[in-house]
């Protein structure tokens, strides 16, 4: 590393709360961002990322305080300024992008005014509006906003999230900032958006020079973006390490955990690795390794003493172990025997059919509510889902995925098209005829928090379906049911008397999984259940999720985004885009031969956790259109890099390319 | 022999009271319900106000149990009915003076002709009859009496409240497995959990305050008497239960409606949220005082032409009040009608209750399981916040006459009798000042409680704690 250190921080320790008993969110971090490179601060939530770089910029919440260390930046102690400097280093020096672009916007001004704002803090020599507009306009030219003339004056609402952060980057690059820091910046936005705005930033930084502190969850992201890591775990940076060297022989225990629990193609078959337990609370004063309670490779030594900085400031690691590697293949690699074989008899037994299902929201007008256009969530879904199997639905938010699911379910009844179960149309029965056949269709949320009434117990909770569907005889029956369900998704049997505020994440999903398991379904549509997770916690829920599938044969159609988890865990994939299924196929086929250029692009878009496999590919340019208002002909075509004049014209039909593949492309011959 | 009497308003009072209980006994066993009132107790306006709030309480429970001093003479219209407070309070109700007299005084407002022992008559300020009467020469002795009766006041206040305090502490150290040298020393201390310091030195200011008055009054009116010579003093005491009444039945009798259709029209939405919202929309955009001005009405002009209905001139004034409050409760409605509605609107969105959807369970289950204990916590704050506007309202309806009936004590009452005192030279004040001192510490201690409340309950403050 020639390049001097632009940003040094040095055993920084940042107290949050109570002074009796603080919240240890940043204990004793140290590290160096070298000019024009880009460091990583990788961990997962909870572990003090966002707090180091609130810490930086001196914007700790209140009753937080710098309690040792020093951060320097271009020589200069930023904890030795008083607040009125400290501002000119806020935005000026140090600029700052945050992870959700729909809050950071005021939605009152225009995006010109809030760049101009920004600019007029940093820069004394913009006196005339003029040249003050003409630089934001530049700006946002710069960020990639196309037409930024017009852009200039609209409002936040009238940008796409993607957009958005595009904004909210021109703000921060308009006091010129040295350093950047990006705080979970593409972690609100879909896969193919984010891979825009990561380009971008690389751009950006080739051209200015800028120095990036990337701060992510993310190992795909840190992949592609970073020079160097550093990884925390429970606010202490636990290993240091250039970006090849961590993705190849990543040292410290738990960064070799977390590449064993991603999921990936590889492992399928396999159980993936998880870390059990949890992060320690940090008001603990640490004794001994924070880790050790999860480590596997814990030996005697590691009980008595804090573990040493092993290497130099560049590239170490934070353990007892010397050589800590016994555990690296504990995943096995063989991938299972393909299922291909067995496919075709699968989808024989498919005995859930979705046919030409559509759902169309109203949008009425007016005070006297007329109807003026629809919002066509869902707009002919034909899938087949097969017995004790997974059929993954992939999609970008918004394309209809998780309204499909519930209006499989029923939770929103179809505006037309048949749901078939057991050769009955769901959407044909009346509520009351409806209520015996809710048991054998299940579904898991997303986020565990909002999925449970925080006002019951966890047993009440599970027995709710109990009840519902006349299971069980009395309430100890039902509770005898419950503490066996508890046991399936591996809790501890005094759950039952708590409630659901007193679990993690991770944990609050299996109750939900025991909750939708109580009435013994037969498909669980699963929307997706680990994307409000951590890697490590979602590799314990897909471990469940599978081991569920191979015992009790049930099948699921799992909603997801993300592309690993498919790749892991499906055995037919279906790529959804503006309400309409546009290719489905087995896992390997969609995999080995996307052949819609949707399929295409979204599978590369997907950040891949190897440095190596850095840069090819073409972005997808654009947004995703609105479904009350589809463009015509085929809805990829404004976006498609093989779009011509014919795709305008009209939606293209089915394209079969074996019995199990389908896809929907005038540029696809069979 | 005394026999019990239960007016309408009693039942309902202690049905109120009945209903708390069970609460206290439900929410008790439920963290989410007893971990915000275990934080407005831990705070030390919540604990000061709280008691202040419970003076005010107990004073309207006692003025709640009535009872016929003399039951064979029941067959009587016009035979007495008292209640507790009244019997505690018999020296201060039966002393009553020929007129105006100021507070702590020994002699009448207004000057009379007196006849002197020798048959002449003097023009002079009368000595009152019950007023200072122990005293034989007012002029001298009165300072002296004065500081004497208050000391003796405050005695008996440190008294009562050395004794509570010794009780409470021997209470806690018997609930806490202590010895009670070491929950003295918690008590003197600070305890984290309850700033039971903080409540003892409010119960010490409050009994100060109570013994000193209720010594005073033994001897003199404390606070003077009115056009009839009536104690105000007693008035003021006597109008703390009307007051009382108009804050807690009112919610109660608007709560069923607000909680049933506020929940159905968020929960059912379509055609029954649109004829919700049009029936409060539309009892909304009628002035509120226009209404209850038509139907007090409209119930006097029922109750002049049905007097055979009503045993007594109590039970009418009774009925009256009662009255009053479902009035209010029509009018009132609609707010915590309009703020349930939101919020059932948003709960019945989220992920478990399409989940029980998904299991089949059925919709009442559903509103009881998922939605109502989800929206307790507004129901809560909307009571104790409109507590203090209720009281305040009767005052105002009052004082235009379509409040409670003219022989009902009452502060707004009260007032609205101080309207001509205060254009009487030499002015008359102290009817007005003892009815809004009166409401000003029970407002004032009921919306700085309302303030703690809303606090512990709002989850937004409640995540930064």
């Amino acid at each position: 590393m020639s390049s001097e250190a632009i940003l040094k921080v040095d055993g920084l320790s940042t107290h949050l709360g109570n002074p009796s008993l603080p919240v240890r969110a940043v204990d004793d971090v140290s590290f160096e961002l070298h000019r024009g490179k880009t460091l990583a601060l990788l961990g997962e939530s909870g572990c003090g990322k966002s707090m180091t770089a609130l810490s930086l910029m001196r914007l700790l919440p209140a009753g937080g305080i710098i309690a040792a260390g020093d951060v320097v930046i271009d020589e200069q102690s930023v904890l030795e300024l008083t607040e009125s400097e400290m501002r000119s280093v806020r935005g000026g020096k140090i600029g700052m992008i945050f992870q959700e672009p729909m809050t950071s916007l005021n939605p009152v001004m225009t995006v010109g005014q809030q760049i101009i704002e920004s600019i007029r803090l940093h820069d004394a020599d913009f006196i005339g509006s003029k040249q003050l507009q003409q630089r934001a306009v530049a700006l946002l030219d710069d960020v990639g906003i196309p037409d930024p003339q017009r852009r200039f004056s609209e409002f936040p609402h009238q940008l796409s999230g993607g957009m958005k952060q595009r904004v909210m980057i021109a703000i921060a690059l308009a006091g010129k900032p040295e350093v950047l820091i990006a705080d979970e910046p593409t972690t609100a936005l879909d896969v193919t958006i984010q891979a825009q705005v990561l380009d971008l930033l690389r751009e950006l930084q080739r051209k200015n020079g800028m120095s990036i502190l990337l701060i992510t969850h993310d190992l795909g992201v840190v992949a592609e973006m970073a020079d160097e890591v550093a990884v925390m775990y429970a606010g202490q940076v636990i290993e240091r390490s250039d970006v090849t060297t961590f993705f190849t022989a990543p040292r410290h225990p738990y960064s070799q955990k977390l590449f064993d629990s991603l999921p990936s193609r590889h492992k399928r078959g396999a159980q993936l690795a998880m870390i059990e337990g949890q992060v320690p609370p940090l008001t603990t004063k640490f004794k001994r390794c924070r880790f050790i309670d999860r480590c596997e490779q814990k030996n005697e030594a590691c009980e008595h003493r804090l573990p040493p900085w092993q290497g130099d400031e560049l590239q170490g690691y934070r353990c007892v172990l010397s050589d800590p590697t016994a555990s690296k293949h504990a995943a096995s690699h063989t991938p299972q025997t393909d299922t291909k074989s067995t496919q075709a008899d699968s989808r024989q037994d498919s005995y859930l059919k979705l046919d030409n299902l559509k759902v169309h929201f109203p949008i009425k007008k007016g005070v006297l509510k007329r109807t003026v256009g629809h919002v066509r969530a869902v707009d002919g879904v034909d899938l087949e889902i097969p017995r004790g199997k997974t059929l993954a639905l992939v999609g970008e938010s918004g394309c209809g995925k998780t309204t499909a699911g519930k209006a499989l379910l029923q939770l929103i009844r179809p505006t037309d098209g048949a749901v078939l179960y057991d050769g009955t149309d769901l959407t044909t029965l009346s509520n009351k005829q409806l209520r015996s056949k809710r048991s054998d269709l299940q579904i898991i949320f997303q986020d565990p928090v909002s999925s449970m009434n925080p006002r019951m117990l966890v047993e009440d909770i599970i027995a709710e379906g109990l009840v519902a569907q006349n299971i069980g005889a009395n309430r100890k029956e039902r509770s005898q049911i419950v503490a066996d369900l508890l046991e399936k998704v591996g809790l501890p049997a005094n759950s039952a008397m708590r409630y659901p505020h007193e679990f993690s994440g991770g944990q609050r999903q299996r109750i939900c999984i025991a909750r939708a398991l109580a009435v013994n379904p037969d498909v669980i549509v699963c929307d997706e259940p680990t994307s409000a997770l951590d890697v490590s916690v979602q590799a314990q829920i897909l471990n469940l999720l599978k081991q569920l599938q191979d015992t009790l044969q049930l099948s699921y159609l799992f909603i997801t985004h993300d592309i690993s988890v498919v790749s892991y865990l499906a055995h037919e994939v279906a790529v959804m885009y503006l309400g309409k299924i546009v290719e489905q196929g087995t896992m390997e086929e969609i995999f080995d031969n996307p052949s819609h250029p949707y399929t295409r692009s979204l599978l590369e878009a997907v950040p891949v956790p190897d440095p190596n496999a850095k840069g090819e590919r073409t972005a997808l340019q654009g947004d995703m259109p609105s479904p009350a208002n589809p463009p015509p002909g085929c809805h990829f075509h404004p976006r498609c890099p093989l779009a011509d004049e014919s795709c305008k014209k009209a939606y293209p039909q089915e394209v079969t390319l074996s019995d199990t593949h389908r896809v929907f492309c005038l540029k696809v011959t069979s | 022999m005394p026999e019990l009497v239960f007016l309408w308003t009693d039942i309902l009072v202690f049905l109120l009271v009945g209903l708390v209980t069970a609460f206290i006994l439900y929410a008790r066993r439920r963290p989410h319900l007893s971990r915000p009132w275990r934080m407005v107790f831990s705070s030390k306006i919540g604990v000061s106000t709280v008691i202040v709030l419970l003076f005010y309480v107990v004073i309207g429970l006692m003025d709640s149990v009535h009872y016929r001093p003399d039951a064979n003479a029941s067959d009587e219209k016009s035979v007495e009915m008292l209640s507790l407070l009244d019997y505690a309070l018999s020296d201060m109700r039966l002393r009553q003076e020929k007129t105006y007299s100021a507070p702590l005084a020994t002699h009448l407002y207004a000057k009379e002709n007196i006849e002197q022992p020798d048959g002449s008559t003097l023009r002079d300020f009368p000595r009152l009859k019950y007023g200072g009467a122990h005293l034989d020469d007012p002029l001298n002795d009165y300072s002296r009496d004065l500081f004497k009766q208050t000391v003796i006041g405050m005695s008996i206040g440190i008294g009562i409240w050395l004794l509570l305090s010794v009780i409470i502490v021997l209470l806690l150290s018997l609930n806490n497995h202590r010895s009670f040298n070491d929950q003295l020393k918690v008590v003197v201390y600070g305890d984290p959990h309850i700033p039971w310091r903080t409540a003892l030195w409010t119960l010490l200011v409050m009994l100060l305050l109570l013994g000193t008055l209720y010594n005073l009054s033994q001897y003199y009116h404390v606070l003077g008497t009115d056009k009839v010579g009536e104690d105000v003093f007693y008035q003021a005491l006597k109008s703390i239960r009307t007051g009382l009444l108009i804050g807690t039945l009112t919610t109660l009798v608007m709560l069923p409606a607000a909680i049933l259709l506020g929940i159905m029209a968020g929960y059912f939405k379509g055609w029954v949220d649109d004829l919700i919202q049009y029936t409060y929309t539309t009892l909304n955009s009628i002035p509120g005082v226009l209404l209850i001005a038509a139907a007090i009405l409209m119930m006097q002009i029922y109750m002049s032409n049905h007097e055979a209905e009503f045993a007594s001139l109590v039970e009418r004034a009774d009925m009256r009040l009662l009255f009053l409050c479902m009035i209010l409760g029509v009018t009132s409605w609609t707010g915590l009608c309009r703020l349930l509605r939101g919020e059932t609107l948003k709960l019945s969105e989220l992920d478990y209750v399409q989940a029980s959807t998904a299991f089949g369970v059925g919709h009442f289950t559903i509103i009881l399981k998922h939605i109502l204990p989800n929206v307790v916590h507004i129901v809560l704050i909307t009571v104790v916040l409109d507590f203090s506007g209720l009281v305040l309202a009767e005052a105002v309806l009052s004082y235009v006459n379509i409040g409670v009936d003219p022989s009902t004590n009452s502060w707004g009452n009260m007032i609205n009798s101080a309207r001509l005192e205060m254009a009487r030279e030499p002015i008359v004040w102290w009817s007005l000042a003892a009815s809004l001192f009166f409401m000003f510490t029970l407002v004032l201690a009921a919306n700085l409680f309302s303030d703690v409340v809303r606090d512990a309950f709002d989850p937004r403050l409640r995540s930064q704690s």
